[in-house]
């Protein structure tokens, strides 16, 4: 099955943003990390596990009537670092945005260790998880060290 | 190097350069010397949960060397009771202080302190985190028993999941290539990414809940305390603490220069029986507490040790 076959599967958006290639099974995550899960203001349509010739499988989701933010863009770099982020105006590509996960994530989330120093809200200092492996991501934090439950990252957004 | 936060912070040359400048201040940490590196310079002590050992030994070593000391003092009367942050707390000590030593109940507090201070911080303790002072004396200890430290077996024994002493212990002892055997009941073993962690940087690792057995050919047996309150059932508590009670007719099969050490307050694990015989090191740990902190509150105010000390010092 092609790839436009795949991306077919639910109608084209007229506006607002399409993000493919996300890993097989992790829409739902991605949906977590941008806060769109419970947020009933906007349609979103979603597909899982569709075949992909550059991943095997993979999930692609279409929100209607909302452009990606740089932070929202930070989030998503956290659970889906390979995705292809395109906004949609006039049911045309007009702009395709790129993720860039670097050696640090800075005030995007919090640790998930429940007794780091940073779980005090009102302590000044940046949010910090470095990147201590690409693939599979895995971040610890640069205060306390802990490895971070990626389970948890949605949960831990600022 | 800016402060000591985790042991990563010091090369093994560094540590091994540390632990000489400690060698010579010996007489200097017992009173037999007055040597006044650090006069003119002001540590302050922020103990924000309880210390004793830590917080007296970098007091006395502070003003065995001439310098002074600063307290936060009791937490429940400080700022921090009215909800002061640790960054302003930090920022208001850095203006007053020289350098600053420091225990936190959360992890990442060390850090967290070095990177809102301009002055260096030497962490001593922060939650289930590092304990690197504690690490020097240990270390110390361990170099002036057996005159090295690389190739021992060392017995880590007891509560290996929570105590950060082991930790950063355990680390440490890896770098300079010594076998480990961790020696704890299920419950409290020591947390599998510890020790994927020291595999990773070619430790040779063995878990066992057999400490008797495992303590004949070790050169050095660390006992750590079995607290109650991480058990959830007595029964269960009585039989590991049980099973990690050393007692002098245990060492009977020892080697002659294994020594037993312990980071101290002991309750029950390590009987007084063991005091009185000559694998008994954990006193002279504590003292060394003192030594071992004096030579890195030079090393971090960049204040050189002699290298004959006897010459350098001045009347009492």
């Amino acid at each position: 099955m092609s790839n436009e076959h795949s991306m077919r599967r639910v109608t084209a958006i007229r506006n607002g943003t399409v993000i493919d290639h996300i890993p097989s099974g992790q829409a739902m995550r991605v949906l977590e990390m941008l806060g769109i899960v419970g947020d009933t203001s906007v349609p979103v349509s979603l597909v899982m596990n569709v075949p992909s010739k550059k991943m095997g499988s993979k999930d692609i989701i279409k929100v209607e009537d909302r452009e990606l933010t740089q932070s929202e863009l930070d989030r998503l770099a956290l659970v889906a670092p390979e995705a292809h982020v395109a906004i949609i105006r006039a049911y045309a590509v007009a702009e395709k945005l790129n993720i860039n996960l670097g050696d640090e994530v800075v005030n995007v989330v919090r640790c998930t260790f429940s007794n780091c120093i940073t779980i005090n809200s009102r302590e000044p200092l940046p949010h910090r998880l470095k990147v201590v492996q690409r693939d599979p991501l895995q971040l610890r934090c640069h205060y306390c060290g802990r490895p971070q439950d990626l389970n948890d990252l949605a949960n831990n957004v600022l | 190097m800016a402060g000591l936060i985790t042991m990563d912070d010091l090369t093994n040359d560094e540590i091994l350069s540390i632990l000489d400048d400690a060698e010579r201040l010996l007489p200097v940490a017992r009173g037999e010397l007055y040597l006044p590196l650090l006069r003119g310079r002001i540590l302050g002590n922020l103990f924000f949960e309880p210390s004793t050992r830590t917080r007296m030994s970098f007091e006395t070593a502070m003003k065995r060397l001439g310098g002074d000391v600063v307290n936060l003092g009791d937490v429940k009367t400080s700022s921090v009771v009215k909800g002061e942050t640790l960054f302003d707390t930090i920022q208001m000590v850095d203006g007053y202080t020289d350098i600053i030593a420091m225990r936190h109940p959360r992890q990442g507090a060390a850090q967290y302190a070095q990177d809102a201070a301009r002055v260096p911080i030497l962490n001593g303790g922060d939650g289930a985190g590092h304990h690197p002072t504690q690490t020097m004396l240990d270390l110390f200890t361990i170099q002036q028993a057996h005159g090295r430290l690389d190739g021992l077996k060392v017995v880590l024994a007891g509560d290996l999941r929570y105590g950060r002493t082991v930790h950063s212990l355990s680390h440490a002892l890896t770098r300079f290539g010594c076998e480990l055997i961790f020696a704890s009941p299920e419950l409290l073993r020591m947390p599998e990414e510890i020790v994927s962690d020291l595999q990773e940087h070619g430790a040779n690792v063995i878990e066992t809940e057999d400490l008797y057995g495992s303590i004949n050919d070790a050169d050095v047996v660390y006992m750590t305390r079995i607290q109650k309150e991480r058990f959830a059932d007595e029964d269960e508590y009585a039989r590991c603490a049980g099973a990690y009670k050393l007692h002098a007719r245990h060492l009977a099969d020892v080697k002659q220069d294994m020594i037993v050490m312990h980071p101290l307050p002991r309750v029950d694990e390590i009987d007084p029986s063991v005091d009185a015989t000559r694998h008994a090191r954990y006193f002279e740990q504590a003292f060394n507490g003192v030594v071992a902190r004096m030579a890195l509150l030079c090393r971090l105010l960049h204040v050189e040790v002699p290298a004959d000390v006897s010459g350098a010092g001045g009347e009492f």
